[in-house]
């Protein structure tokens, strides 16, 4: 899924200073899953922005809708017939969802009200980890199911660097290293010819290095 | 009045200091009791949580508290809502309300005059 976490409540209120009546969009995408922006924090940051606003002395009209997703346009256009009564968008979906309704409603303004975060997984309750930085070209299936590109802080390709201690990351004490991870797995699996078998040089035209991407399935158009 | 505290989430604690309230207080079940094995520990949680966003906006945290008692402590409970009544009496007005009677009584010496 795709994470975040909410911005600081101080941010958004000098974000929406300036206005007095603004939509507050949630989505029920991932960004419910994560807990950051669904139903249930519109509902909770709704209610503490008109305390926070009625008790300085400048009430504010918000509207509340969480929409099935903020990224695709059939749940945002549900959202066209009353954007333009209102003077802005504060939205807790991920910056993908926040720029998909400024695409769509040029002229309201848009705020984000979480920080996004990155393609991980639930650990456990309440703490989610990084596992895929969409790089486009996916080696999985060479290494164990654990991904150098993401788990080893330095995205290496052939084995860990000499900051790997007793399968500890050089980076940080609490990030555990990619390599060491791979070939635990690798063995595991009976699979270490893998570790072994040369690999050309990664190609990062798939990745973020080219730009913005686009992915045009002719088999769907 | 609910079944069980742990139906609670933060926006109702929230909606009732909309609705005027200048205290809040929350009673569940012993912990370790919960007939429903962890709605009072999620209650906990989410009463924190409260207590935390109050603090920021400067609503005031002590506004809210989470009290545990069995069904069978009557007394202990009216000692608990003594309390806490007592303790929202000193901290006077929410800021909410402050700022409403502040309007209300604008609007009724304009109406005066």
């Amino acid at each position: 899924m795709i994470t975040g976490t909410p911005k600081p409540i101080e941010e958004i209120m000098e974000m929406i200073e300036s206005y007095d009546n603004i939509i507050l969009a949630g989505c029920h995408g991932c960004v419910t899953v994560c807990r950051v922006g669904g139903e249930k924090e519109v509902q909770v940051l709704a209610s503490t922005l008109r305390l926070a606003r009625e008790a300085s002395g400048k009430p504010i009209k918000i509207r509340e809708v969480s929409l099935e997703r903020q990224c695709d346009p059939e749940y945002v256009e549900q959202m066209r017939p009353y954007v333009e009564d209102y003077q802005a968008v504060l939205s807790i979906a991920c910056g993908a969802g926040i720029q998909f309704l400024a695409e769509k409603f040029t002229t309201t303004p848009l705020l984000p009200g979480i920080n996004t975060g990155f393609l991980g997984v639930t650990e456990r309750q309440g703490e989610w980890a990084e596992r895929c930085q969409g790089c486009g070209d996916c080696v999985l299936h060479l290494t164990g199911g654990i991904c150098p590109v993401t788990r080893c802080a330095k995205s290496l390709f052939h084995g860990p660097c000499g900051g790997s201690v007793q399968g500890i990351c050089e980076v940080d004490k609490s990030v555990k290293c990619g390599w060491q991870l791979i070939i635990d797995r690798l063995k595991a699996l009976d699979q270490m010819d893998n570790y072994t078998k040369f690999k050309p040089f990664k190609g990062w035209s798939s990745a973020r290095d080219g730009g913005p991407r686009r992915i045009i399935r002719e088999d769907m158009i | 009045m609910l079944p069980c505290t742990g139906r609670i989430d933060e926006s109702l604690l929230l909606k009732a200091f909309e609705n005027g309230a200048d205290g809040v207080m929350v009673v569940g079940c012993l912990e370790g009791d919960c007939h429903y094995v962890s709605g009072n520990i999620r209650a906990r949680a989410r009463v924190k949580r409260v207590y935390d966003i109050l603090d920021k906006i400067k609503i005031g945290p002590d506004r809210i508290r989470m009290y545990n008692l069995s069904a069978g402590e009557g007394s202990k409970f009216a000692a608990y809502a003594n309390e806490f009544v007592e303790r929202v009496r000193e901290l006077g007005q929410s800021p909410i309300n402050r700022v409403r009677a502040g309007q209300a009584h604008a609007v009724s010496q304009k109406e005066a005059t």
